[in-house]
């Protein structure tokens, strides 16, 4: 027999009623707005038009997601997932996933298509309609990057309160949200636009403090090292939190509490594909090939970093701007700026959210996450228990696990979960029709079983 | 080599073949199975249907791992067992000769003999052929009925209101799966049902099913000869050992095929495991029938130590269940009735949102933790297994709760309201614990030596 799959259209679709249809015009013309911007027609008065539009995405989204959330009883809502056309890789899945793709090209190589202008030449198009919030942080024109950080912001905060209305009876998703969500509106935009404003003459270097090496892979090349250096207190307090940051902090947080206090509780990346990604989080491969190619290409990107950056730091201090011969920004950093900062973790990593899941680049690509899976696969007291012998196979933990880990694999065998890629969204558990899963910190000793036994059976000792 | 043959590739027979190979590498092991080509989780039906996942995910295993663990996959229905000559006849009379055979056949929808029950429209919920049948049956339907207030029946209810189907729900008895729920949960549940916009009629029977004209259903007719207009009929009352291929065999059955405690038949190497299997002594305090999956299991694995030399008999440990009910967990620990037997107290807590409930069941002289039911809290199974085998008190058990505590981390804690209103019921004064990972794994340790 064929493995079907059941109906492709719902044949009775929930109904939207008025007050959804309200906040679903108000968040459409948002984002007409943007689309209006970004085919560079001549908008009136950019300012009033910016906050119509990124108020309209907001307001319209909130409302939306109250009125289909709270009209029911609390619970897990995963009803017609995988009919629904934009999040099983249907048309409208292919639609989204072109269009952010395209997005993404444009923001790395092409930003004068969304209207930057060059060689001093006013914005036109979409960042144009940004220069008013710029000039009020900076003075100063928008880029095409405060535009995506701006987007990438509201995204996060219009799109976490969905996903906490979504999952209101789970609070360690409300808290772990609200943390996320906070750490990108703080952290991560409005701290550094403030202290970029604050001294714009000064050279540019990264000030979100939970962004740092190896993620953060311009860290130790030539420009940014002299910024901080040029910066005085603030540039070398940057420049020695970015060290301990990588150094210490996150050994210790990764041992206390596995990699979970970063991936899905303050990181950027994470935060948007626990907010904007959640509705793709299914898409992620189960297979075993996926694992293999996972493990290798991870730490493939982690050996690369730090081949990269051991080559700039040489070429940096020993002043030559060369690694064995080799100029360091042509051969080092350009290369892996290309094909690892912007292919992987932009294009790939957020433009196929639709098509591979929301965590592409978390599972395949982040050497931090790499760097801090060490930790939580060897050394860490951080593991998802399973719950004696009450699995029932059923799949929604390995389903819904954004990073393809196959959770029931060892669950069924009443086996504990200490994966280096779990970024510990909690996910599996809720979804967990029984019962079985829980993330937790405890001793080292007993944590990873790896003769698991099943309980219940006591006529021989099973041993899985 | 010998071949062990297994007729059904559910959860008993796939853990029996699994058992077989981890200690044999020497034997054949062909699985049968005419419902699908390979093992899925039958307990996730329901949630392909509402579009939480594909067939493809109910499957614990990838296509690959039977070939790598030299189990051979049949599938074809069997249509007759001559154990004289040891051979199966398959649906196209191709035969096929087994060395052992084993029997995880299942279950099936039961049906008693209502006027109208073959209509188009009216099944049940079992296999994978009734979830495409239900498919078919409730595309453009408005109005569902759902005969039988068990756990089927519930999660059809849930699966139907997830396309938005009006659902009316008949319970023969006065409470939703009250011949295992107490009154209190029954209730507790009934109002959460309500709340999904299920309309449920409690001690209704169904008298018949009403034809269209067409051999379809029209409407259903209760016993107090309410006629309630439908064009689905979801038969959900219980389930019944899928032995009819073995009618002609020299197989002993009753309810289902009987076996004595090493799972063996009245017939030499034919053994019967699962929802199909009936105990001719059942264990003590247990049912002769064990249709769960978590018995399944247990069967498989403890045949397969027959089947490899080291004959074991059933021993299973206290016993524990699980379900859902829409959005309510429920864990059980401990086998108690639904309504309490002569020496059993009774100590039941439920919080103020009133899905998030408690009950124990101990022994009035003793105080010895009989059984436990939650709903909407987790509990670790490790702790009550060991708390059951060893005869602790109600009251010793209340006091550790806090240990046994699995929900989510940040939940709200509810050891302190539990124990508070058992101080205020029994006059004592006991406090919980505070956590402690200490004696959570030394339990777990010695379950582990043991």
């Amino acid at each position: 027999m064929p493995d079907t799959d059941f109906s492709i259209a719902q044949p009775h679709p929930n109904k939207t009623d008025a007050v959804q249809k309200l906040g679903l015009a108000i968040a459409g013309i948002g984002v007409l707005i943007l689309f209006l911007a970004i085919a560079q027609i001549e908008l009136p008065d950019s300012g009033l038009m910016l906050w119509l539009s990124l108020g309209g995405i907001f307001i319209g989204t909130v409302i939306y997601a109250v009125r289909t959330y709270l009209t029911q009883p609390a619970g897990i809502k995963n009803n017609g997932v995988w009919f629904n056309s934009m999040t099983n890789r249907g048309a409208l899945g292919w639609i989204a996933g072109i269009i952010l793709t395209a997005f993404y090209v444009q923001l790395y190589w092409y930003p004068e298509y969304l209207g930057l202008g060059s060689d001093g030449a006013s914005n036109k198009g979409i960042v144009a309609l940004f220069d008013p919030l710029s000039k009020f942080f900076s003075g100063k024109p928008a880029s095409q990057w405060f535009v995506y950080g701006t987007l990438y912001t509201v995204a996060i905060l219009t799109l976490g309160i969905k996903f906490m209305l979504k999952y209101r009876h789970n609070r360690y998703q409300l808290i772990r949200t609200v943390v996320v969500m906070i750490s990108q509106l703080f952290l991560a935009y409005l701290i550094p636009e403030i202290l970029n404003g604050l001294n714009t003459e000064a050279a540019y270097y990264n000030k979100d403090i939970k962004y740092f090496w190896p993620l953060n892979y311009y860290f130790f090349e030539d420009w940014s090292l002299d910024a901080m250096r040029a910066n005085g207190a603030l540039g070398m307090s940057y420049l020695i939190w970015g060290i301990g940051m990588f150094t210490v902090i996150t050994p210790f947080l990764s041992y206390f509490f596995g990699k979970r206090w970063y991936c899905s509780w303050v990181c950027g990346c994470g935060g948007l594909a626990e907010t904007a990604g959640d509705p793709y989080r299914h898409l992620s491969s189960k297979k075993v090939s996926a694992w293999k190619i996972e493990r290798y290409l991870i730490h493939a990107v982690l050996v690369f970093v730090t081949i990269m950056t051991i080559a700039v730091l040489y070429g940096y201090l020993s002043g030559t701007g060369k690694f064995l011969g080799l100029d360091t920004y042509k051969y080092f950093s350009r290369p892996y700026g290309f094909l690892i900062g912007a292919i992987f973790s932009g294009i790939i990593g957020v433009g196929f959210y639709p098509l591979m899941g929301n965590r592409v680049w978390c599972r395949f690509g982040c050497p931090l996450a790499a760097y801090m899976g060490i930790f939580q696969r060897f050394k860490s007291k951080f593991r998802i228990t399973t719950n004696g012998g009450q699995c029932i196979s059923c799949g929604n933990c390995s389903t819904y696990c954004e990073q393809g880990i196959d959770v029931r694999w060892y669950a069924q065998r009443g086996q504990n979960i200490v994966r280096s890629s779990c970024v510990g969204c909690g996910i599996c558990s809720a979804v967990c029709p029984r019962g079985v899963l829980k993330l937790e910190n405890g001793p080292e000793e007993g944590r990873i079983n790896e003769n698991p036994i099943q309980i219940g059976n006591d006529g021989i000792k099973v041993n899985n | 080599m010998q071949h062990i043959a297994i007729i059904g590739n559910g959860i008993s027979g796939v853990t029996c073949a699994r058992y077989i190979r981890k200690q044999n590498s020497d034997v054949k092991i062909s699985i049968i199975s005419g419902e699908t080509s390979h093992f899925f989780s039958r307990t996730a039906l329901m949630y392909i249907y509402m579009g939480h996942m594909k067939f493809e995910h109910t499957k614990p295993y990838e296509d690959s791992f039977w070939k790598k663990n030299g189990i051979e996959l049949i599938h074809k229905y069997v249509t007759k067992v001559d154990t004289d000559n040891k051979s199966l006849l398959f649906e196209d009379d191709i035969n096929l000769n087994y060395d052992k055979l084993i029997l995880a056949c299942g279950s099936k929808s039961n049906f008693f003999g209502w006027e109208g029950q073959d209509l188009k429209g009216v099944q049940g919920l079992y296999s994978f052929q009734d979830l495409q049948e239900m498919e078919n049956n409730t595309t453009n339907v408005q109005h569902a009925v759902i005969v039988g207030g068990g756990l089927i029946g519930i999660e059809m209810a849930e699966m139907l209101r997830s396309r938005n189907i009006d659902v009316t729900f008949l319970v023969r008895e006065g409470g939703f799966w009250r011949n295992v729920l107490a009154e209190q949960e029954a209730k507790l549940i009934e109002r959460h049902i309500k709340e999904h916009h299920v309309e449920l009629l409690m001690n209704t029977e169904l008298d018949k099913i009403v034809d269209d004209g067409t051999g379809a259903v029209k409407s259903v007719i209760t016993k107090d000869g309410k006629e309630i207009p439908c064009r689905f009929v979801g038969i959900t009352a219980g389930v019944s050992p899928n032995i009819s291929f073995l009618k002609d065999s020299k197989i002993e059955t009753n309810r289902g095929i009987l076996i004595n405690e090493y799972f063996e038949t009245n017939t030499a190497d034919v053994y019967a495991i699962g929802d199909c299997a009936e105990f001719n002594t059942p264990v003590e305090g247990r049912r002769p029938l064990e249709q769960v999956w978590y018995t399944g299991r247990m069967h498989g694995q403890t045949l397969a130590q027959t089947i490899c030399g080291t004959k074991t008999a059933y021993k299973p440990g206290p016993w524990f269940n699980s379900a859902k009910f829409f959005d309510i967990e429920y864990q059980n620990y401990g086998m108690i009735p639904a309504d309490p037997a002569p020496n059993h107290e009774v100590f039941y807590w439920e919080d103020t949102t009133s899905k998030i409930a408690l009950r124990a069941n101990f022994d009035k002289a003793s105080k010895k933790l009989i059984g436990l039911n939650v709903f909407g809290l987790r509990l670790r199974h490790e702790l009550f297994d060991t708390w059951l085998k060893k005869g602790t008190s109600v009251e010793e058990v209340l006091v550790h709760l806090p240990d046994a505590n699995f929900d989510p981390e940040f939940y709200k804690h509810y050891e302190l309201d539990i124990i508070n209103a058992y101080n205020q019921q029994y006059g004592t004064n006991l406090a919980p614990k505070k956590k402690s990972w200490k004696r959570i794994l030394n339990n777990l340790k010695k379950l582990q030596n043991a």
